[in-house]
């Protein structure tokens, strides 16, 4: 036992992968478990926010870029099921614990998507602050985690882009689309900075996790980086950041912003945001709904390997 | 090509990419609501596909047009009226059975039609129909699957799939009946002879039909109407909410 | 609610012609043929790859962690098999 923890904590030093086959502590495969299916869960969830736009996408174009984008959060979502089905556990499992209120899902994606602005915004500061968390998560020490984070980082460059393009087009339209676009900002700044967590001071799992480094870099520092990172884009195209203590720390090289509502932050986290009980119906009611048709392709198939055997 | 025909080839180009966009739309609707996360992704390709065939269909209208229109002026700022697509793409999705056996016949219809349509002697059609088989190709592969699937499935998913065929099978007329305007473009080897498209449609729909243990539907019922602008009432909800924000905000860039 | 699994398949993308194909991640489908399509789907949306493979999860064997030793550490003194091992003047060392 010793043995294999002291492998285990060679291998975490020397910043090599944990592989599935491997000897790890149970404490280690329930957080990386709990971390992965909570991403997975937040890819597939955040689908819906975006998804309320797809019939309504004001071109073509943009339809078809809404449409690829939310693929491919569901392409990563399942990317993210399928690494953390290597700790044993399966799929259907971790829909379970989302729909029993075991398991987590991203906080952001239970505020409403109530124009087309909240689109180019979700692409801009959701995804925006996603990225920041995930080019950390490319080193995270589970392997299998760490290469779909690799390969999620990869496709997910067009996503933020597009984001701010299309948020761009309005801050730079008529008067109407410019108010369109800051009332979005208005709404999505805060939960977007709540998505990095609770301060370092106050996260539950942040110590641990930096120790096994499943985390590389803790909350504050990554959502400080977003702010940093975000701030001159908004100024580019004469949007403002809805922050009266936000200004330029000269010392620090950093901007300072001003306090975060963690009392939403819980209760949305809690599930009592607006949109929570919403997201989790509709989720379950896909998958009933979908129910009859995965038995139909059981049913097929055990008739088809019966033919076979005959 | 003659000049006079022009007025007709731009509205056979629009009346095919309404059909692209109307059912890609109606399969964007499946978008985060599929069975599962693996068929909520192929299902989103197909709805990618058909509207960028739409796109490459309105684009090629707007330029032969020559009146400074863009896709989405064809797209978002024509009314119920207006619109030419075949009444069978714009019908809601229902179940997911009624979605693959819809898309089943259109696939079986598509393959069919765009072979064709490579023959055209309009080079662009010709192109714009040889990117469209290598799509047609595969989407018929997977609903070709999912019908034998769902037909020979579980009794839920048969009676399913049977009642979708049925309740479809009014509207397979349509898609094989020639318009004036459109015999003239035949005539000229511009367009595709849908009418004798017909008699291999129903064989091949038959023989994956009768496989998937159906029955072809005895339905004496039909409809038509989409290519006169004559559509079902459904069409106006999903043009109400596809071009909403054109409509709302007129003349701005998106 | 019964919850049927969907097999899991293994995948692997050839991403160009020349190259080895390469494990990229799994998916859920009931058979081969259609983890082939699915595989399309989920992991070529950009063209990733030239040809596909697709395997049962469950055909696959795996070394385990106990046999990493016999399995690996006799290869682990035969370092000449390694082209790190030849130290070259510089201006050939792009061999």
């Amino acid at each position: 036992m010793d043995s294999l923890q002291a492998s285990f904590d060679e291998k975490i030093a020397n910043e090599q992968r944990i592989e599935p086959k491997d000897w790890m502590p149970d404490a280690f495969r329930k957080t990386v478990l709990r971390q992965m299916s909570q991403h997975a869960h937040s890819e597939v969830i955040g689908m819906q926010p975006e998804g309320n736009w797809i019939t309504r996408a004001p071109t073509l174009h943009r339809k078809v870029i809404l449409l690829a984008k939310i693929q491919d959060e569901g392409g990563h979502g399942l990317y993210l099921y399928s690494a953390a089905e290597t700790l044993g556990t399966s799929r259907e499992e971790m829909v379970q614990a989302l729909h029993d209120g075991k398991a987590k899902y991203a906080s952001i994606f239970n505020y409403p998507a109530l124009t087309w602005a909240d689109i180019g915004m979700i692409g801009w500061l959701v995804d925006g602050a996603a990225i920041v968390n995930q080019v950390s998560l490319q080193r995270t020490s589970y392997g299998p985690y760490s290469r779909a984070m690799i390969r999620i980082c990869k496709e997910e460059s067009f996503h933020q882009r597009q984001g701010y393009e299309a948020t761009m087009v309005l801050a730079r339209g008529s008067a109407e689309q410019k108010a369109m676009a800051q009332d979005a900002l208005d709404r999505w700044w805060w939960p977007a900075l709540m998505m990095f967590g609770p301060h370092d001071t106050d996260s539950a799992h942040t110590g641990q996790s930096m120790k096994w480094k499943l985390k590389r870099e803790s909350n504050d520092v990554l959502r400080q980086r977003f702010v940093d990172q975000t701030v001159p884009q908004a100024e580019f195209i004469g949007l403002k950041i809805p922050d009266p203590e936000l200004r330029w720390n000269e010392d620090r090289g950093s901007y300072d912003f001003g306090p975060i509502d963690w009392d939403e932050f819980m209760r949305v986290i809690a599930g009592d945001g607006p949109c929570n009980r919403q997201r989790l119906a509709h989720h379950v009611r896909a998958q009933q709904d979908g129910q009859w048709v995965r038995d139909a392709m059981h049913a097929y198939e055990t008739k088809r390997q019966a033919r076979e055997v005959a | 090509m003659d000049a006079e025909l022009k007025p007709a080839l731009i509205e056979y180009c629009i009346a095919l990419g309404d059909d692209s966009v109307i059912l890609g739309h109606r399969l964007s609707e499946w978008c985060r609501n599929g069975p599962f996360l693996e068929e909520d992704l192929a299902l989103t390709n197909v709805s990618l596909d058909f509207i960028g065939r739409a796109r490459m269909l309105y684009s090629h209208a707007a330029e032969l047009e020559g009146a400074g229109r863009s896709e989405d002026d064809i797209a978002y700022l024509r009314d119920c009226r207006e619109y030419r697509n075949l009444l069978i793409h714009e019908l809601p999705n229902g179940d997911f059975a009624f979605t693959m056996a819809r898309q089943f016949m259109i696939d079986v219809y598509d393959m069919a039609f765009f072979t064709e349509l490579m023959q055209s002697q309009e080079p662009t059609l010709a192109a714009i129909a040889a990117k469209a088989v290598k799509e047609s190709r595969y989407h018929l592969r997977r609903s070709e699957d999912w019908i034998k699937r769902l037909g020979d499935g579980t009794e839920v998913s048969h009676e399913r799939v049977q009642a979708a065929f049925n309740q479809l099978w009014g509207y397979v007329n349509e898609m094989f009946s020639v318009s004036e305007q459109e015999q003239l473009l035949i005539d000229a080897g511009v367009a595709v002879d849908r009418s004798a498209l017909q008699q291999n449609w129903h064989t091949a729909v038959q023989a994956v039909m009768l496989e998937a243990t159906l029955e072809t539907p005895d339905e004496d019922w039909t409809i038509s109407g989409g290519r006169e602008g004559i559509h079902t009432e459904h069409l106006g909800y999903l043009l109400a909410e596809m071009q909403f924000l054109q409509r709302a905000y007129p003349g701005q860039k998106w | 609610m019964k919850q049927q699994s969907l097999p899991l398949f293994e995948i692997f993308i050839r991403s160009k012609r020349g190259l080895d194909h390469r494990h990229v991640g799994s998916l859920h489908a009931e058979d081969h043929e259609q983890a082939l399509e699915y595989a399309r789907d989920v992991y070529l949306r950009r063209s990733e790859g030239v040809s596909i493979w697709v395997v049962r999860s469950s055909d696959i064997t795996a070394s385990q962690e106990s046999d990493v030793a016999s399995f690996y550490d006799p290869m682990d003194d035969k370092p000449y098999r390694h082209a790190t091992h030849y130290k070259l003047p510089k201006e050939v060392d792009n061999m």
